[in-house]
C-alpha cells in the first residue's frame, strides 16, 4: 500500500448503469462500517456528499461507456487510480445498452426522446476494458456482495480474489441440485455461464439466464444445439444470449449465429 | 441589478447522475433547473422484439434499487392483457415481495442518504462516528428488508423468481416463519425511527400539491387501485395516456410528466399515497402519525422522512400479517393463454407511481413498450419546490444555502438512474 501510515483511498465511479452493483456495497450492511474502518472511503457519490479530489489506491468502476464524455472520463480515473476494479456485467461487457451495439442508436433515441438532438449518445456500449487497462474484473448483474468483499479484503492483504471461473453447473452440483437442463427439458445457460450466483436460478426451479456473462472457454455452440433438439426455435436461442452480457465475445458470437 | 447563480454540478446522495441549477434575480429565484445527464440507455426501445416471459428480467436492470417495482408493474400489465388477475397467495407474496422492498428503500433513503442533511453530516459513514447506533440501526433494517427480497425473491437486487402468473418457486411457510422474529423486531425499530423523525428539525414550508396515486378500497396501495389525485382524478390505468403526458426538455435525458389537461406538475410517492389513503393503514401506523402531529395531512416535502418512517412502520405490520396467514400454495403461478393485445398496469414503486404500457403480438412477442418511472413524475414538482422555498433562505450563507437546495431534491429520494430510462446543483445568483 502506497501510505502506510494511512487507511487505502477507496473511489466508486459511475457510468452506464442501474446503481445496483455501487448499491451492493451499501447491501453488506455487517461488513460496512468495518470496511469504512479499514478503507478511506474518499469519493462515493451515492453515499456521500464531501469528494476527494487527488489520487485513490482503490476504484469500484460500474457501468459502460455510452458517451464521449464518459469516454474521456475513463482515462482521467486510470490516471488517479492505482488498481482498477470494474464491477458488474455493464463494467466488464457492456450491459444490456449494449443491445444498441446490433442496430442504428438514431433509431432507438427517436423512439425514446422527442428531441433526438438534446440526446448526446455513442453508436457503441463497451466495457471499460475497451478503454484503459482494469487491474480487476468482478461479474455479475448485479454482482455477488460476498465477492466484492472478498475482492476489497484480496486488496487489503495483498493476495488473490477467490472468485471462480467455472461455470454455473458446478455451482449447482455442489448445492445437490437436480440438473433441470436433463431432467426437465428446461433450456438453462448454465453451462456457458460464469459461476458467482450459487446457482440461483436452477434453485429456483428455472433455466439460468446468464447474469454472470460466458465462463473461460464456454462450448457455447453446443450447448445452443443441444437447446435446439429440445425444440427452441433460432430466434428464442438467440434471444437467450442477448442480454445482460451480449457484448461478452461468445455470447455475441452466438446470437450472431442465431441472427435472422 | 444582484443576479447569482448556486451550481451542483454533480448532486450527491441520489440514485443516478444529476445537477441543479438556481437561478436568482433581486432575491427572486428565477429559475431553477435539474440536469440529468445519467446517459440513456433506450430500454424501451430495445424491449421491442422480446418475449413477453423475458419482460420481468429485463425491466428489473432499469433500477438497482426498486427492481421489484419494474418488476411488478411489467407482470401486472402483462396479465391485463392475458386477463389474468392473481387472487389468495400468490397474490399476497406480492405485496410481501414489495414490502420488503419499501423498506429496503426507504431505509437506504432515511439513514442513509437523507438524515445526514437534517445532522449536518455529509453521509451516513460519517455520521456513524457520532452516532454509530442509529446508523446500525438503520443498517440492520435495511438488512431485514433485503432478507424479505432473498427469501422471495432469490436476492436482493435484481431478483429471479418473478415471472408473469406468479412466481417459480413458492417459498415453504417454514421458510417464512423464519423472518418473523426479525419483522418484530423490525417494526419496534421503525416505531423507534418515527419517534426519532418526529423530532427532526424541519424547514416550515408547504405548498398545495397536486398529490396523484393509486387508490385501493380495502388496503393502502401497492400493486393494485385506480390512479386518483387530490383534485379529483379516478382513472383506470388504462387510461393514464389520456391524462398524463411526458415532455422532453433540452437540459435533460429524463423526460418531464405533466398533467396533460392543465399542463400541471403533481406529485408522486410517499406523501402523495399518505395524503390520499390514510384511511387504509394499519392502527398502528394511524397512532404514531396522531403522536408526530401529521395525522391524515401533510404538505411539507421536508417532512416526507417522516412519512416514510411511518410507511416502513406499515410494511413491517402489513409483512407480519401476511406471514401469519402464509400458507404455501398448491402451485407457484397461474397459467398463461397467450393472447395479442394492449396491456396496462400502475404500481406503487417507493417513490411512487410506476406505470408501465405493453403491445404484445400473437405469439407473445413485444411490439411496443412504455415505462414512466416516478422520478420522471417527480422533476417538475422538485423544479417548483426549489422555485417557491429557496427565495425564503437566501439570507443562508452559500454553503448552506447550496445544502438547503440539495436537500430540496432529496426530499423526492429521486432516482435518476430510473427516469433516464437524474443531478448537478447550479445556483445562479444573477
Amino acid at each position: 500500500m502506497s501510505r502506510a501510515s494511512q487507511p487505502p483511498r477507496l473511489a466508486v465511479w459511475k457510468f452506464a448503469s442501474c446503481d445496483g452493483c455501487q448499491l451492493s456495497l451499501l447491501d453488506c450492511e455487517d461488513q460496512i462500517l468495518t470496511v469504512a474502518g479499514a478503507i478511506d472511503i474518499a469519493y462515493f457519490p451515492e453515499a456521500r456528499r464531501a469528494s476527494v479530489h487527488g489520487h485513490y489506491d482503490i476504484s469500484l468502476v460500474e457501468g459502460s461507456v455510452t458517451t464521449q464524455h464518459d469516454a474521456e472520463r475513463i482515462q482521467e480515473i486510470r490516471r488517479r487510480s492505482d488498481f482498477l476494479i470494474t464491477i458488474g456485467a455493464c463494467a466488464t461487457s457492456g450491459g444490456i445498452q449494449a443491445l444498441r451495439n446490433f442496430t442504428d442508436v438514431k433509431q432507438y433515441t427517436a423512439l425514446v426522446y422527442a428531441h433526438p438532438e438534446y440526446i448526446s449518445t455513442l453508436e457503441t456500449s463497451t466495457p471499460i476494458s475497451d478503454h484503459v487497462k482494469v487491474d480487476f474484473e468482478l461479474r455479475g448483474c448485479p454482482i455477488n456482495k460476498g465477492q466484492l468483499i472478498d475482492v476489497l479484503s484480496a486488496f487489503l492483504i495483498g493476495r488473490r480474489p477467490t472468485t471462480p471461473a467455472e461455470s454455473v453447473c458446478v455451482e449447482c452440483k455442489l448445492k445437490g441440485n437436480i440438473c433441470i437442463l436433463v431432467s426437465q427439458a428446461v433450456p438453462c445457460l448454465g453451462p456457458v455461464t460464469h459461476a458467482g450466483c450459487g446457482a440461483l436460478c436452477p434453485s429456483y426451479h428455472r433455466g439460468c439466464y446468464g447474469c454472470f456473462g460466458p465462463k473461460e472457454t464456454p462450448n457455447v455452440s453446443a450447448l445452443s444445439n443441444r437447446l435446439e433438439e429440445l425444440g427452441m426455435n433460432k430466434d428464442a436461442i438467440g434471444r437467450l444470449y442477448s442480454t445482460f452480457n451480449v457484448n461478452a465475445t461468445p455470447f455475441r458470437e452466438e446470437k450472431e449465429r442465431h441472427d435472422p | 441589478m444582484t443576479r447569482k447563480t448556486i451550481k451542483v454540478d454533480y448532486l450527491a446522495r441520489v440514485e443516478g447522475e444529476s445537477g441543479l441549477k438556481v437561478t436568482i434575480e433581486e432575491g427572486v429565484v428565477k429559475n431553477a433547473q435539474l440536469n440529468i445527464f445519467e446517459p440513456p440507455r433506450f430500454f424501451e426501445a430495445f424491449m421491442r422484439g422480446r418475449h413477453y416471459t423475458e419482460t420481468p428480467d429485463i425491466v428489473a436492470r432499469i433500477c438497482g434499487i426498486c427492481p421489484v417495482a419494474y418488476q411488478m408493474s411489467a407482470v401486472h400489465a402483462l396479465e391485463n392483457i392475458f386477463g389474468i388477475q392473481l387472487t389468495g397467495q400468490l397474490r399476497a407474496l406480492r405485496r410481501l415481495l414489495y414490502c420488503g422492498e419499501w423498506i429496503e428503500s426507504h431505509v437506504l433513503h432515511i439513514y442513509m442518504l437523507h438524515a445526514p442533511d437534517f445532522l449536518g453530516y455529509e453521509g451516513a459513514i460519517d455520521m456513524a462516528r457520532d452516532h454509530s447506533e442509529l446508523v446500525r440501526q438503520g443498517l440492520e433494517m435495511k438488512k431485514i428488508g433485503n432478507d424479505i427480497l432473498t427469501l422471495i425473491g432469490g436476492r436482493e437486487i435484481h431478483p429471479i423468481n418473478v415471472r408473469v402468473g406468479g412466481f417459480y418457486r413458492a417459498p415453504r411457510k417454514s421458510e417464512l416463519v423464519s423472518l418473523i422474529e426479525k419483522l418484530k423486531w423490525g417494526r419496534e425499530t421503525a416505531i423507534k425511527t418515527v419517534q426519532w423523525a418526529a423530532e427532526l428539525d424541519f424547514p416550515d414550508r408547504q405548498r398545495d400539491y397536486i398529490f396523484v396515486s393509486l387508490k385501493h378500497e380495502a388496503e393502502y396501495p401497492f400493486n393494485e387501485g385506480r390512479i386518483i389525485s387530490s383534485h379529483g382524478l379516478n382513472i383506470s390505468a388504462q387510461d393514464y395516456d389520456a391524462y398524463f403526458s411526458e415532455q422532453h426538455v433540452p437540459y435533460s435525458t429524463a423526460l418531464q410528466s405533466r398533467l396533460s389537461q392543465c399542463g400541471s406538475a403533481y406529485l408522486v410517492g410517499p406523501l402523495a399515497r399518505y395524503n390520499l389513503n390514510f384511511d387504509q393503514l394499519s392502527l398502528l401506523t394511524k397512532e404514531l402519525s396522531h403522536a408526530a402531529g401529521i395525522a391524515g395531512v401533510c404538505r411539507n416535502p421536508y417532512q416526507s422522512i417522516l412519512v416514510r418512517a411511518l410507511e416502513v412502520v406499515y410494511a413491517f405490520d402489513e409483512a407480519l400479517s401476511i406471514l401469519a396467514d402464509y400458507q404455501q400454495p398448491d402451485y407457484s403461478f397461474v397459467d398463461v393463454t397467450l393472447k395479442s393485445g394492449r396491456g396496462f398496469a400502475a404500481t406503487e414503486a417507493p417513490r411512487g407511481l410506476l406505470y408501465h404500457r405493453y403491445e404484445l403480438d400473437q405469439a407473445g412477442i413485444i411490439l411496443d413498450a412504455q415505462i414512466v418511472p416516478p422520478t420522471s413524475q417527480n422533476q417538475a414538482c422538485i423544479e417548483e419546490d426549489l422555485k417557491e422555498f429557496i427565495g425564503g433562505f437566501l439570507d443562508l450563507p452559500e454553503e448552506q444555502l447550496q445544502h438547503r437546495c440539495e436537500q430540496t431534491v432529496r426530499n423526492y429520494d429521486p432516482c435518476i438512474s430510473c427516469a433516464t430510462h437524474f443531478l448537478k446543483l447550479e445556483i445562479d445568483h444573477v
